[in-house]
């Protein structure tokens, strides 16, 4: 059989694709309308689930100090993926590979000196 | 339906079942208990989910740390009167349907710290506990134990009539008051809606 077009196929696949993801969301959703028992009330509908009484809004700002932070954080994580190799290999290291690694990590150390001097790590 | 009938469709190799029966065969097997200890019953509750005694043979290996995803509370351990608002609003914030174990002498009724001054006498004065287990701890196989009365009585339930679980009920409550830590006590001392004072008889002599 030919096909008239090439994207009849991707047509096909699209739709089946979406209905995938689509029908069990509805039918999670129509369990929940017709069948489930609600019983609301407003601890159960609280923002947090604790023990301790829920105070305050869900919607809060964070402050923008808190990713400066967390951008630190993962520098420092993604090193260690480097250093872990550069430790194992490092007897048998040539003087240019040696150097090239002491310069990304003096790089990277610099960076943290100068978010220090910022005053970034200081949570106020 | 006839039980001769159905006898006699089983060994065609027909299985019938009710509606009621699948519902309450899924939900048995499948209960999520609320991770939460308050003493040392809960060692016995962690070794009772563990490998040696594998409450997962039951379907209830899913200890979830939010009260949200949980629909059995397991009461392990001493409810002192400072804790007992935080377990009742940990309850209230359980979906229905919801279960309560009072596991040990102390969440039933005190324990050996009955006499105290800031221990809760029993859980079930602020909400409606379902098993009971006594033992000082109860051993993992109580535990078991309590947890299969509790799967029979979830496969008795029926969804209509006037025995029917307060979730398919409109007019049952859908969350049960927090006691306030107050001066002296709880305030109020135990709910009146589910807990009644033992009525004390004496003989007559």
């Amino acid at each position: 059989m030919a096909t008239d077009s090439p994207y009849l196929l991707i047509t096909v696949f699209l739709v089946a694709a979406a209905g995938f993801a689509l029908a069990p969301l509805a039918m999670a959703f129509a369990w929940a309308r017709l069948f489930s028992p609600q019983k609301s009330g407003p601890e159960k509908n609280a923002v947090y689930e604790c023990g301790l009484q829920s105070r305050g809004d869900a919607w809060v700002r964070f402050r923008s100090e808190y990713y400066l932070y967390g951008i630190i954080f993962l520098i420092f994580d993604v090193e260690t993926i480097f250093l872990l190799p550069f430790a194992v290999a490092f007897t048998g290291l040539p003087v240019g590979a040696f150097l090239a690694m002491i310069v990304f990590l003096l790089l990277l150390v610099e960076g943290l000196v100068w978010a220090w001097r910022k005053g970034i790590l200081t949570w106020a | 339906m006839d039980e001769g009938l159905r006898n006699e469709l089983s060994k065609q190799g027909v299985f019938t079942t009710k509606l009621t029966d699948l519902y309450n065969w899924g939900r048995k097997n499948s209960v999520w208990p609320l991770q939460f200890g308050l003493a040392c019953c809960a060692i016995e509750m962690i070794a009772a989910s563990m490998a040696r005694y594998d409450l997962a043979r039951f379907g209830a290996e899913v200890f979830r740390p939010s009260p949200r995803q949980a629909d059995l509370m397991i009461v392990a351990g001493t409810v002192t009167k400072k804790m007992a608002p935080q377990v009742v609003r940990l309850y209230n914030q359980m979906p229905e349907p919801k279960y309560v174990i009072a596991m040990g002498a102390c969440a039933i009724s005190g324990g050996p710290f009955k006499q105290g001054y800031n221990v809760l006498k029993g859980v079930d004065r602020f909400i409606p506990v379902d098993i009971h287990i006594p033992g000082c701890p109860p051993r993992p196989e109580a535990l078991i134990h309590a947890f299969m009365l509790l799967q029979q009585k979830i496969a008795a339930q029926t969804f209509t009539g006037a025995g029917r679980p307060r979730f398919l009920d409109p007019a049952g409550p859908s969350e049960f008051p927090v006691p306030e830590f107050g001066a002296h006590d709880l305030v109020p001392p135990n709910n009146p809606a589910i807990w009644r004072a033992p009525k004390v008889q004496r003989a007559e002599s």
